[in-house]
């Protein structure tokens, strides 16, 4: 099926390269360009001139130089050896290109396969030969690392019965299985597969997602939940933390597998990723996290075409695990270099620019981006589900929200969590503004939310975000008259807002303890704080009450040390409420 | 590793010029004239060879943007020699202790150097594979840094600053007094970019005065030299710094002042490209640009030395927000922010250290690499003096008599924290154990049972 043909460079403009002379040139086709054969693909066809973009460096190339095309598109390789590998943009492993190099450098011309051709792996069929097999069923297993079965899956389009299949150890190039289709041909199946990484992989139909991805983030979980299978977006300005956010919903959300893409971003911030995840533990299966980690790092300097491909590539991998049944967690960090890349790209083509010189197909480019997001119901006959959960930072320029990336990426996110810099020069973390940010997946989990947390959970979540609003409003008058003003409940409001903002919503994503709080206890606590407010409002409206006696209630006092108690001494949150009551009915005036 | 280019193109000359545009001139009638190949422009008449590179190159003609000004090019008799190589600047360890053009020609009157090798100045990507986390500390002898923002060996770490404000005299105290405590070798790397002449010597004479420039190399681009040349200044120090670093085993300091003048550079070559502009004319591609710049900067594994990089820019108007300081501080880990409001007060180094902020502090403080109590005594000196500053904001709207003993101690530890800790004089050196010290020395000022953030250990070992 793949048809290689020669053509020649006549033209070379940074990342941009174009080639006549290929003899069926198509969209998207992989073309090795130059005597270094260099990695491009093509993005534009005139008759017989394409323009093919350069996943490498192309100083050095030279007009008259040869062109290859490969025939093939441009693809990522599926199939066990996936998790644990760290890539680069187009799926080339970097331990593979540091040994290949020769040097701290990436060497160019460097081809690398995406999965190891000689590991074996141990097979399980889970079919028979002569059962009737359609596009999507499992045909076996493989213990990919500890945490994860990979499902090896009869490719889409192949429908047929079962003629051979086996058991054993295997490379990923080994005939695993032959199929006879309908007509009587047999294909042959093995592990390894391929996909397009611009065509979204099929699956039966989407559903609607009503379960929450929970991260153990305080913020998220109980103030702006996304579902599984929905898509986040989190802007902010540089310092205000999204890499922080990011990583830290990477290490503790319990999706079971993630994929992360850090998209021309730091190089010392990926090494920090990628020492560091070794070495950590998934709290939800206690197995270290890089068992069901895929990492993609195509840092700032590294090729500016690669970086464009870089978020698809990490979309088709997150894709071929949530067609296994598994809930996907990707993570690209950060979108606005993705889109720069494409306005990189489409102004050496000389496109005519939309907004800021971005491309005018900027927006749709990001809406089919994040529609590879869902939950949905998997190809194949056992009718099982699969989630991929989307969450982008946007680097918006100076921290405005009006610019194009973040306009185009909030009218197809349902969720937003705005990172605010005057949140983190306070060194408030995670700094994601409570008044700003929202989330539109409410409804979606209000229901899982009342059957396996609590009944009134919804509730409390809207009391406490209604002090929060009314703290807003009240600081204004404060800084206007000052404290003396304001009447006891108003005072309560804003003592309770306070307690709610440094003890609720702060969370230290570095202290081992406070990093990660699930979600029952998330309620635990935001239903204390809640009752003890109820109950001091009660109190302090009474007349002639001196507020600051309040203040010196123990239970009042002690309101900051409730996300301190450990998670299994879950029933120190009903205590710590009963005594609070008694406390402050003691405070009661007998009439 | 890309010998096979040099063979391939043997140098080529044309005398064909067909248009000579701001710093670009178009060659006609070219063959097999590569991308970002090195070029030399004679006129006819002179001697001196003008330098440029390849921008883009098609089957008959060639874009070339110049390194030197185009001023009396013709479009006749003028003689374009395609190299057939990359730009390239010869190294040597005797470049240390001495003063370079921004195009790397001896500026000091000594002699022609003899380079060791030639290096490519494009440099490559490091693999973030081979890189390793950068968890050592460098000491500047400057307490708002080596305590509160701490600056770690492999980290590209700006300054921002305005105009009118004093970072060129924080820039050279920093390179004349930033060590490694564990006595490996240092060096400093300096280059300018379009500064003033003053600017310049001063850099040159404090280098020179305080013997700081054995350990240095400086590239000096001022504001009289060519603009384009600014392109190449920045690139020729970090080819410098790699060779320092990662062949000769040294630890590296990169002072790159000042990124503005570089990024307007790139903006007047890009309009005269005729490129649609992204935000406020700067070309879309700077924040890649400034990347292959800043990303030059880390430690790598199996190499001993490190390249650490400070680069200074002015905010046009104090506006973190405007282009240059947005996308530098996208790449790099943190920034130093010059304080009008300290300097206006006659504070030096008139750091603000809340709006500061060193992504990587953490990897390289604590016991072995500074002191134990280096976190805790942080975290305490950034939330008193928060509150501090914030209760002073209160006394102004509510008169200090409604304040309480505790906000007013906090008002009288931020003034000192501001006078004493922050501030310290040009000429000052402090260790780290110095620096920690005077921080635990003014936390005697407010109440001992607001010091939360630190263990309380600590408090009871160093607050004597």
């Amino acid at each position: 099926m793949e048809k290689k043909s020669q053509g020649t460079i006549v033209r070379v403009s940074g990342p941009l390269v174009t080639v006549t002379g290929l003899s069926a040139p198509k969209m998207y086709e992989v073309v090795k360009i130059g005597n270094a054969g260099l990695m491009g693909e093509i993005i534009e066809l005139t008759g017989k001139i394409a323009s093919v973009q350069v996943y490498e460096e192309t100083a050095g190339i030279a007009p008259g130089e040869p062109a290859e095309g490969t025939g093939r598109t441009m693809s990522v390789e599926l199939g066990p050896g996936l998790l644990e590998s760290v890539y680069d943009g187009i799926q080339r492993p970097l331990s593979v290109i540091e040994d290949k190099s020769g040097s701290c450098y990436i060497a160019r011309g460097i081809e690398a396969e995406g999965i190891s051709r000689t590991r074996k792996w141990q097979f399980k069929p889970v079919v028979k030969a002569g059962q009737l097999v359609s596009e999507g069923d499992i045909l076996g297993e493989v213990d990919e690392t500890e945490a994860i079965v990979h499902k090896i899956m009869v490719p889409p389009g192949i429908n047929g019965t079962v003629k051979t299949i086996a058991d054993g150890s295997y490379t990923v190039t080994d005939e695993i299985a032959i199929i006879t289709d309908s007509e009587g041909v047999d294909n042959t199946v093995q592990m390894l597969q391929y996909w397009p990484i611009r065509r979204p992989r099929p699956k039966k139909e989407k559903i609607f997602p009503e379960e929450p991805l929970i991260t153990g983030m305080r913020v998220i979980d109980s103030f702006f939940p996304v579902a599984k299978g929905g898509a986040a977006a989190i802007p902010g300005p540089f310092g205000a933390g999204k890499t922080v956010t990011q990583q830290s919903i990477a290490k503790y959300c319990d999706a079971q597998v993630i994929v992360y893409v850090g998209c021309g971003e730091r190089g010392n911030e990926m090494t920090e990723v990628l020492t560091e995840f070794p070495h950590l533990v998934d709290p939800n299966t206690g197995l270290p996290l890089m068992n069901r980690t895929v990492l993609i790092a195509n840092t700032s300097n590294m090729p500016v075409a690669a970086r464009e491909a870089s978020v698809y590539t990490a979309m088709t991998i997150a894709e071929y695990y949530r067609d296994m049944g598994y809930s996907v967690a990707l993570m690209a960090d950060s979108t606005s270099r993705w889109a720069e890349a494409m306005r990189e790209i489409s102004g050496r083509m000389e496109e005519m620019p939309g907004e800021e010189g971005y491309p005018a197909y900027l927006s749709s480019r990001t809406a089919e981006f994040y529609e590879r997001a869902g939950f949905v119901k998997c190809l194949g006959s056992d009718g099982r589900t699969g989630a991929l959960t989307a969450i982008g930072a946007v680097s918006p320029p100076g921290g405005d929200l009006s610019e194009p990336v973040s306009q185009a990426t909030l009218r197809v996110t349902k969720c937003f969590w705005g990172l605010d810099g005057t949140l983190a020069y306070r060194k408030h973390f995670p700094s994601i503004n409570w008044l700003n940010s929202y989330t539109l997946y409410m409804p979606n989990i209000d229901g899982y939310w009342r059957k396996q947390i609590a009944e009134d959970f919804p509730e409390m979540r809207s009391s406490a975000m209604s002090i929060l609003q009314e703290e807003a409003k009240l600081l204004e008058i404060v800084k206007l008259v000052g404290m003396e003003s304001l009447s006891n409940e108003e005072k309560l409001t804003l003592h309770i807002a306070k307690v709610l903002r440094e003890d609720f919503l702060f969370q230290n994503a570095f202290d081992k303890e406070d990093a990660y709080t699930p979600l029952a206890k998330q309620y635990q606590i935001l239903k204390t704080i809640i009752s003890v407010y109820e109950e001091a409002k009660k109190i302090v409206s009474q007349d002639e009450f001196e507020f600051e006696t309040l203040l010196e209630v123990a239970s009042v006092k002690e309101l900051p040390d409730l996300r301190k108690f450990p998670v299994d001494e879950s029933d120190r949150y009903e205590s710590f409420r009963g005594r609070a009551s008694e406390e402050l009915s003691a405070l009661k005036v007998s009439a | 590793m890309e010998k096979e280019k040099s063979q391939k193109n043997a140098s080529r000359e044309y005398k064909t010029v067909q248009s000579v545009s701001g710093p670009l001139i178009v060659v006609s009638g070219v063959k097999g004239v590569s991308y970002e190949e090195l070029v030399e422009v004679t006129v006819s008449g002179e001697e001196k060879k003008r330098l440029g590179k390849v921008l883009d190159t098609s089957d008959d003609k060639a874009v070339v943007q110049m390194f030197a000004p185009t001023e009396g090019l013709k479009t006749e008799d003028t003689k374009v020699r395609f190299t057939g190589e990359t730009a390239k600047i010869g190294v040597s360890k005797d470049m240390l202790g001495r003063i370079f053009t921004g195009g790397g020609a001896p500026l000091d009157g000594g002699g022609e150097l003899v380079p060791e090798k030639y290096l490519d100045i494009a440099g490559a990507a490091i693999n973030p594979w081979s890189r390793e986390f950068p968890n050592d500390f460098i000491q500047t002898g400057i307490s708002s840094i080596d305590v509160m923002n701490t600056l770690v060996r492999g980290q590209k770490l700006p300054i921002f600053s305005g105009a009118g404000l004093p970072h060129a005299r924080l820039a050279a105290q920093i390179a004349r007094q930033a060590k490694v405590t564990t006595g490996e070798q240092f060096a400093i790397v300096f280059a300018t970019m379009g500064v003033t002449f003053e600017e310049a010597a001063y850099f040159k004479k404090e280098f020179e005065a305080t013997g700081a420039l054995e350990r240095s190399v400086l590239f000096l681009n001022t504001a009289a030299d060519p603009v384009v040349e600014r392109i190449m200044t920045p690139r020729l120090a970090l080819t410098v710094a790699e060779y320092l670093a990662f062949e000769q085993d040294m630890h590296v300091l990169v002072v790159l002042t000042d990124m503005t003048n570089y990024c307007e550079a790139l903006r007047e070559i890009s309009s005269a490209r005729k490129e649609v502009p992204g935000r406020r004319g700067y070309p879309g591609y700077m924040y890649t640009d400034l990347s292959t710049i800043y990303e030059r900067a880390g430690k790598v594994k199996g190499k001993k030395g490190t390249i650490t990089q400070i680069p200074i820019l002015t905010m046009p108007d104090d506006d973190k927000t405007h282009p240059v300081p947005d996308l530098t501080g996208y790449i790099t880990e943190g920034q130093f922010v010059i304080s009008r409001d300290l300097n206006t007060k006659g504070l030096f180094p008139p750091v603000d250290v809340q709006g500061s902020l060193s992504r990587l502090w953490s990897a390289g403080v604590g016991e072995g690499k500074t002191r134990e109590d280096h976190a805790g005594v942080k975290d305490q000196l950034f939330a008193s003096y928060a509150i501090g500053r914030e209760a002073r904001e209160l006394a102004v709207v509510l008169g200090e008599a409604s304040l309480s003993d505790s906000d007013r101690a906090h008002i009288a530890f931020a003034d000192a924290f501001e006078k004493t800790f922050i501030s310290q004089g040009e000429r000052e050196e402090r260790t780290i154990a110095n620096s920690l010290d005077i921080g635990w020395n003014l936390l005697k000022m407010v109440p001992r049972d607001s010091l939360k953030r630190v263990k309380s250990e600590m408090v009871e070992k160093y607050l004597k």
